[in-house]
């Protein structure tokens, strides 16, 4: 499963790369994937850029580091 | 022609008048028409401009006899039935080739008059079979009706002279008889298939006497270029076009109105039974949204709803290895809901959740993501809407604030320019794809841009200004590059940006869209398309006004699916072409409900409207209304149902009429999914593929068992209505309801028009809703609320919902699905006219007559670089897998694109395609497979019988006596 979520978060951030700022592509990112992604894939792809990230772009990392831990669903 | 249902007003409307909202043949109504007032037998009347006497006298109250004369076709003048006598015209003119003029008198009935009528009928009955009792259209045909009307009572040519009465019946189509000898040579049914249709498939031959209706030079129906729409057989005013149906059965005696269940045109029918047996569907004249057309699917292919297949009780199995066994209802929705239940418990709240179907009602498919909701407590809920327009929801959402088509079809009639990206009309949406076809004849420019020429380039009168072949996955490219041209050229509507659109979003975007690397000329090489056709392309597009975009799921099913559905809305925003009549960023919705699906919250993210789940406002009211919490963070896609099952995670799903083994992509990436679930619920009609995965199977309805909604591509939602009693005895919501109550959550709805109600209480844009304002209006176009108390036709007109425009970013990236040495091919796949999807309803029905499976087309060069010639058995690779199909070498697809259908089990084509998807959605990527096709070889007769020959020459006969 974690390949797929590098690879969907990675295009991701492909789409993002036509912005003309770093803050804009990074907060594009981020809220796209805090309006589409699951908290359990969120907290997978966090934990794995926090292991080591292989794989994961640069913009990417920048937007996760960004994304506060969901709060636990009851 | 079953005409008690519409009174035939003889030649089409000219304007507004008595069912005349559009215009016809391609023309839309001149609001400019000035109205007339003429006298019918002392009758006055006021009509448009340019109607003829004919349909005057009858919007009076006058009836004219007439046989070549109906008001879906333009006149013709062939009968002469219909002459009148007007004050000061010398002769008898035919009323419906004259037009009214200002106080024009007609005198509609006199002597001589009657007795030219009945000179006509002799005529006519002279070269007729006499046997009406025992004839099909007995009570149903017109000839008799005019007989009657002209008091014919004796023939004085006799019948001993030539006729036509012993010619032979041509069956070979399987839903309906051509009958020369019935035939009165109205010519009805060449003008239908000619204005209506646009396939020009048939054609008097001969003259005089020998006239004769001709399908072709194959003198048979089947093998003609006939496309078995059925307009003809409508058209016809006697037995001489015939639905087997009904010569078999008799004539109906009921008739029900509901929607098709097929595509997302949404074409209205009579369903005319005997009891709860249907013997015809009859398009609906009255609708408007298909003014009276159908096409072979919805008219003739519904046998599928009684076919033996169908599975009637539900059935239950421990484990998937085992045989079925059925069961009770009772023990089956126990058993769902106590292993939802368990499973729940044992692996977390989000280990369940439910695929919904884009082929349902609006009311079920509500019902299924309340079921997930309220019942299940999670957002897993998904439709197939997924796989197809799920960008459409996306991109258009993010530009103008709303995920649905911005213009009705009849907008259509308005369109100067008609620009076709990635999609088949006269395939895919027949009915609509006949509609664009007339006011393509008519005069509107065309230009089309897909992997393969589809047949909208060359048609009947009809050519494409320009046809751009791009490489599958270039879209994004090619759409850039013809925004470059615009704003190079300086073509962009500057007031309509400036008036309506986020300007900063605008500047950033047109920086971006004028580098050179968004020029025809750095594109050209990367689609394909030679830069001065993209310059042409923009120029045209952008300089003929109104422009509309028609797009399908040739723009959607792509790794940058919303992208594309952006950058087309940036292009209907640059020339100011969207929330105008006539222009609008169209989406050609694939099924029949996936508008309906989206709208009714089926999405894991979005609630009714969509409506974001972390919308606080509309999750109180849910949360109100249901009496529970909701949970505000989204939910699993289906790919990430499927991946999360691979690893342990998701563990319960109920596949609500959906079959993901054959529709979805990389079908082993799902049945592997499938496999380690515990618990797979299947709900319907047939056992598909996916049912080899299931535990449990749940006997659905077919349309024609329902009541409910369907939403079209047009936001127009149109009454199923029920024709026959559900088979399994059960409606699907209802069943729904029964597992939900079994879950703990109380759920009592007594009648699908109560779902409605509560979907209109919640949902803003559907406040005006209602089963019986839908029956009183005839359907309904959302938003329909107080500001638009009877529907919207176009949206976005006086400002776009989100407020702004806005103008995203688009930056090409390419697929990650190259081509190589190994799969240097590139396939895409489509559809054809006859089958519907994954083929599994129109499998079961008389069309597979003309398809029996799927078939590769391969370009010329590709193939006899390969060996393989038309017709030869082929293996196609890709990285996920192999199929096998039989070919069609044809110069449709450019050289290093095939093309194949995917509407057959046995072909296998969704085992080749990948897991690459839309990055906003993903939607998969469909369109775009790198593969390999070689021959197969297989023995041919001839050989086996050398081989076997060989052998006896080998054989040694002892001499005698040894």
């Amino acid at each position: 499963m974690i390949e797929d979520l590098v690879r969907m978060a990675n295009q991701i951030g492909d789409f993002f790369g036509s912005e003309p700022s770093q803050e804009e592509a990074t907060a594009g990112i981020a809220e796209h994937l805090k309006k589409f992604w699951t908290p359990s894939m969120r907290e997978k792809l966090i934990e794995y850029a926090q292991r080591d990230g292989k794989g994961l772009s640069e913009p990417v990392r920048a937007a996760l580091s960004r994304l506060l831990p969901p709060s636990a669903g009851s | 022609m079953w005409s008690k249902q519409h009174a035939d007003l003889g030649t089409p409307s000219r304007g507004g008048e008595c069912g005349g909202r559009s215009g016809r043949n391609g023309h839309g109504i001149d609001k400019s028409a000035r109205e007339v007032t003429v006298l019918i037998d002392g009758k006055e009347v006021r009509v448009p401009e340019g109607t003829s006497v004919l349909r005057a006298a009858a919007l009076a109250g006058v009836g004219v006899p007439k046989l070549c004369a109906t008001d879906t076709l333009e006149p013709f003048g062939s009968c002469r039935l219909c002459l009148v006598e007007i004050e000061g015209k010398r002769g008898f003119p035919a009323s419906c080739t004259t037009l009214v003029e200002a106080g024009m008198k007609v005198k509609t009935f006199s002597e001589r008059l009657a007795s030219l009528r009945r000179g006509v009928m002799e005529l006519y009955i002279s070269d007729h079979p006499l046997d009406c009792l025992t004839c099909p259209a007995d009570g149903d045909c017109e000839l008799q009706d005019m007989a009657g009307d002209v008091g014919l009572r004796e023939v004085r040519y006799g019948y001993a002279g030539k006729n036509h009465l012993q010619a032979a019946k041509e069956v070979s189509n399987p839903y309906f008889t051509f009958d020369p000898a019935k035939c009165i040579v109205c010519s009805r049914c060449v003008r239908a298939c000619d204005e209506i249709q646009g396939t020009f498939a048939l054609t008097v031959e001969g003259r005089g006497f020998d006239s004769l209706i001709q399908p072709g030079p194959t003198k048979e129906f089947l093998s003609s270029e006939c496309v078995s729409c059925g307009a003809c057989v409508l058209a016809c005013p006697t037995s001489a076009l015939m639905e087997k149906a009904v010569i078999d059965l008799g004539l109906p005696s009921e008739s029900t109105d509901t929607t098709c269940a097929y595509c997302g045109v949404g074409c209205s029918f009579h369903a005319e039974t005997k009891g709860a047996t249907v013997v015809r569907m009859t398009p609906n004249q009255e609708s408007l949204s298909n003014h009276g057309h159908s096409c072979v699917k919805g008219r003739f292919a519904w046998s599928y709803a009684t076919s033996r297949d169908r599975v009637t009780k539900p059935m239950l199995r421990k484990n998937i290895e085992e045989p079925w066994t059925e069961v009770s209802w009772q023990e089956a929705i126990q058993y769902v809901a106590s292993e939802f239940l368990r499973i729940r418990e044992k692996h977390g709240r989000y280990s369940i959740g439910a695929v919904s179907s884009s082929r349902c009602t609006n009311e079920e498919d509500y019902i299924v993501q309340k079921l997930v909701r309220a019942v299940f407590r999670n957002n897993n809920i998904d439709t197939c809407a997924r796989v197809c327009h799920s960008p459409t929801g996306y991109g258009l959402k993010k530009a103008f604030g709303e995920s649905a088509g911005t213009n009705p079809f009849d907008s259509v009639d308005q369109a100067n320019l008609i620009f076709v990206v990635g999609a088949n009309p006269t395939d895919g949406h027949p009915v609509f794809g006949s509609r664009m076809k007339q006011r393509l004849r008519a005069g509107a420019k065309l230009i089309v841009a897909d992997p393969r020429r589809i047949d909208l380039v060359r048609n009947p009168h009809i050519q494409a200004d320009l046809y751009l072949p791009l490489r599958p996955g270039t879209n994004v490219a090619l759409l850039n590059a013809l925004a470059h041209v615009i704003l190079e050229e300086k073509l962009e509507n500057r007031e309509y940006v400036e008036a309506r659109c986020d300007l900063s979003a605008y500047e950033k975007w047109r920086a971006f869209v004028l580098r050179p690397e968004n020029s025809p000329e750095a594109m050209a090489p990367v689609t394909g398309v030679p830069a001065e056709s993209i310059r042409a392309a923009a120029r045209l597009y952008a300089t003929t006004k109104p422009a509309a975009i028609y797009y399908g799921l040739g723009v959607t099913e792509h790794s940058q699916g919303s992208t594309a559905v952006m950058c087309l809305a940036n292009l209907g925003m640059l020339t100011g072409n969207v929330g105008v009549e006539g222009a609008g960023v169209n989406p050609l919705r694939g099924q029949n409900n996936v508008q309906g699906s989206c709208d009714m919250g089926s999405f894991p993210h979005e609630l009714t409207g969509y409506r974001h789940v972390s919308n606080e406002t509309a999750r109180r009211s849910f949360e109100r209304a249901w009496g529970v919490e909701i949970d505000p963070e989204p939910g699993f896609r289906i790919t990430n149902m499927l991946s999360a099952a691979s690893i342990g995670e998701f563990k319960g799903l109920y596949m609500h009429g959906e079959d993901l083994v054959q529709s979805d992509p990389d079908a082993s990436h799902v049945i592997e999914g499938l496999r380690n679930m515990e618990l797979v619920v299947l709900h319907d009609i047939f056992l598909n593929e996916s049912a080899r995965y299931a535990h449990v199977f749940l006997p659905g309805c077919s349309f024609l068992e329902k009541d409910g909604t369907f939403t079209n591509a047009e936001r127009r939602i149109q009454l199923v209505r029920q024709v026959m009693p559900p088979i399994c005895g059960k409606q699907e919501w209802e069943v729904m309801q029964e597992i939900a109550q079994a879950m703990g959550y109380p759920m009592h709805y007594n009648h699908a028009s109560e779902i409605m109600d509560e979907v209109a209480r919640l949902t803003p844009t559907f406040h005006g809703v209602s089963f019986e304002k839908l029956a009183r209006l005839g359907s309904i176009q959302w938003p329909c609320n107080e500001n638009a108390p009877e529907g919207t036709l176009v949206l976005h007109q006086k400002e776009f919902v989100r407020g702004k425009g806005f103008f995203a970013l688009t930056g090409y990236v390419a697929t990650q699905e190259r081509v190589s040495e190994r799969f240097p091919l590139l396939l895409t796949t489509g559809r054809i006219l006859f089958h519907y999807n994954v083929g599994t309803q129109t499998r079961r029905t008389a069309n597979s007559t003309w398809s029996k499976e799927d078939l590769l087309e391969i370009h010329p060069s590709d193939a006899e670089e390969r060996g393989i010639r038309d017709g030869d058995k082929t293996e196609l690779r890709s990285r996920k897998g192999s199929a096998l199909m039989h070919c069609v070498v044809t110069e449709r697809v450019a050289p290093g694109t095939v093309y194949a259908t995917f509407h057959f089990p046995e072909n296998r084509t969704n085992v080749l395609t990948t897991e690459n998807s839309d990055w906003a959605t993903n939607c998969p990527e469909y369109k775009v497979t790198a593969v390999q096709v070689s021959r197969v070889f297989e023995p041919v007769r001839g050989e086996e019988r050398e081989n076997g020959k060989a052998a006896k020459r080998r054989e040694i006969v002892p001499a005698a006596g040894e």
